[in-house]
């Protein structure tokens, strides 16, 4: 499931890297340019198709009315998928979601959720019986690197956009999803003590660690991983950390705050 | 179970948490090494009210196959939770929570392995919750690592494990399984003795000077499990002056 990467390339990227480059030019802590097209999808609630540099991600929101779990009986129900489907890249493979997809989903997850975004005791209808279920499926159409935060951008950029179907349902009028907070993963990858942002999947390939923050419109943290057979010094990343939480606000603030 | 709200719990009683430790204090730890006949190595372990078993077979050959690498040893890692380790019977067999815990897991371990020692070969780790009690992960991390020294697989060093949380607007160590459903954050990492990390996942809401402060405290707790870790292993290897018959067939 892992890209693979020449020899040479791996040199050309490290030695780059010596000088303080990165081969599309950037800065260590630069992102790609970021696009995001909401409602592009007429029959999802919400959707949003995220472009970070040659990287696309398309996330759709559905939602129901369903069975509340036993132990939130007044609470909605959040359900994050993710579809790293072939076409998207050549070591993604058909069949059951991979360890890495699986990982991917809980993390646009554990940002909405912990963020609380969305107000889950809103989205009760018949407390105990009936609740709004919300399905936020990540399709990830093609990784040039860095799908986790396109897919945590897309994911808020849909449910900013989400339109509750309460007439279909004959529960009144629909009415725009109440979303409270705006969370964004910012992840870093670290090689030879550099620390690269939001990296190309060349860049992915040759790093061994990643860590991934995602962060509060206060400025709070709201989630953390750590990712990678490598290892990490807690002063990389608390460097990742502080970079990160500037990096979350200017996205937030370019393209998420109307 | 009756959804509670986080203001119905009091975490702190005159100054101590609700089972009585101080904020910084760790749960009780209890490790014993080699406690399974047939795996390679093992340690069961307890830490509060968790307890885990974990089994190291390997190096062995690679099935299937075509996952053998030529240069290095993989490494495998199964976190599963036993139906029966927490209040509402979870169904049998490996969920979305237990990949991705066994993913982290494993990269959390896999950076001390010297995996280019067994090409073509797999180190197999199987870690069983039997009771669970918040930070299961941990507990498991930290038999895992003491069932692969004591399967005699080389590693650069040791990996430990330990939580920090947050809950009532303080940081706490090792948080216990009410604080960590109605508390205000998780920080589970692990690392290395020389301080170098290898896991580090959190959830909840932290400012990042509170962070700071949860991972040292984290990294504190885990400094104290590894000279646990260490004791158990040192403990067993004392007892091992003869060796046992089986053992000296096993060495033919």
């Amino acid at each position: 499931m892992t890209n693979v990467i020449s020899e040479i390339k791996k040199d050309f990227i490290y030695n780059l890297l010596l000088k303080g480059e990165r081969i599309d030019g950037r800065s260590f802590d630069q992102y790609r340019e970021i696009s995001i097209e909401r409602d592009v999808i007429r029959k999802a609630e919400g959707s949003a198709l995220v472009k970070l540099g040659s990287s696309q991600v398309l996330v759709g929101v559905k939602m129901q009315p369903g069975e509340p779990f036993q132990d939130t009986p007044n609470r909605g129900v959040i359900i994050t998928n993710a579809e790293l489907v072939p076409l998207a890249s050549p070591s993604f493979e058909p069949g059951p979601p991979s360890e890495v997809g699986i990982e991917l989903a809980r993390l646009v997850d554990r940002g909405v959720r912990e963020s609380k975004a969305i107000d889950l005791d809103a989205l009760c209808i018949e407390p105990g019986r009936k609740v709004w279920i919300v399905f936020i499926d990540v399709h990830i159409l093609d990784d040039c690197g860095n799908i986790l935060d396109a897919a945590s951008l897309g994911a808020i950029a849909a449910l900013l956009s989400t339109k509750v179907p309460a007439s279909r349902f004959g529960l009144g009028e629909d009415y725009i999803l109440p979303v409270r907070d705006i969370p964004i993963a910012t992840t870093a990858i670290e090689f030879n003590d550099v620390l690269m942002f939001d990296p190309g999947v060349d860049e992915e390939a040759i790093a061994n660690t990643r860590l991934t923050i995602i962060t509060t419109a206060e400025g709070n943290i709201c989630g953390t991983q750590k990712s990678g057979t490598g290892m990490l010094r807690p002063e990389q990343a608390y460097r990742i950390i502080d970079i990160a939480c500037e990096k979350a606000k200017e996205i937030r603030e370019k393209f998420l705050e109307a | 179970m009756i959804a509670m709200d986080e203001t119905d719990i009091s975490f702190f009683k005159d100054g101590l948490r609700l089972d009585g430790r101080k904020a910084d204090e760790l749960r009780p730890v209890k490790i014993e090494v080699g406690v399974l006949a047939r795996a390679d190595g093992s340690c069961y372990i307890e830490m509060g009210g968790n307890k885990v078993i974990a089994a190291v077979y390997g190096p062995r050959e690679v099935h299937p196959r075509h996952l053998q690498e030529v240069t290095r040893a993989i490494v495998r890692y199964r976190y599963n939770m036993a139906s029966f380790s927490v209040e509402d019977r979870k169904r049998p067999g490996p969920d979305r929570r237990s990949y991705e815990l066994s993913k982290v897991s494993r990269e959390a371990l896999e950076p001390v392995i010297l995996t280019s020692f067994f090409p073509r070969s797999v180190i197999d780790v199987f870690v069983e919750v039997l009771q669970a009690d918040a930070g299961t992960r941990t507990a498991g991390i930290n038999a895992a690592a003491v069932a692969l020294a004591d399967a005699g697989i080389p590693m650069k060093s040791m990996i430990s494990s330990c939580a920090a949380g947050k809950v009532a607007d303080t940081i706490v160590l090792d948080p216990m399984k009410e604080e960590d459903n109605f508390g205000q954050a998780d920080l589970p990492i692990a690392m290395t003795p020389g301080g170098d990390i290898t896991l580090m996942q959190m959830d909840g809401n932290l400012t990042p000077d509170e962070f700071r402060q949860a991972v040292e405290l984290a990294m504190k707790g885990a400094r104290d499990i590894h000279e646990l870790q260490r004791e158990a292993l040192v403990k067993k290897y004392n007892q091992m002056t003869e060796l046992s018959p089986a053992e000296v067939h096993a060495c033919d």
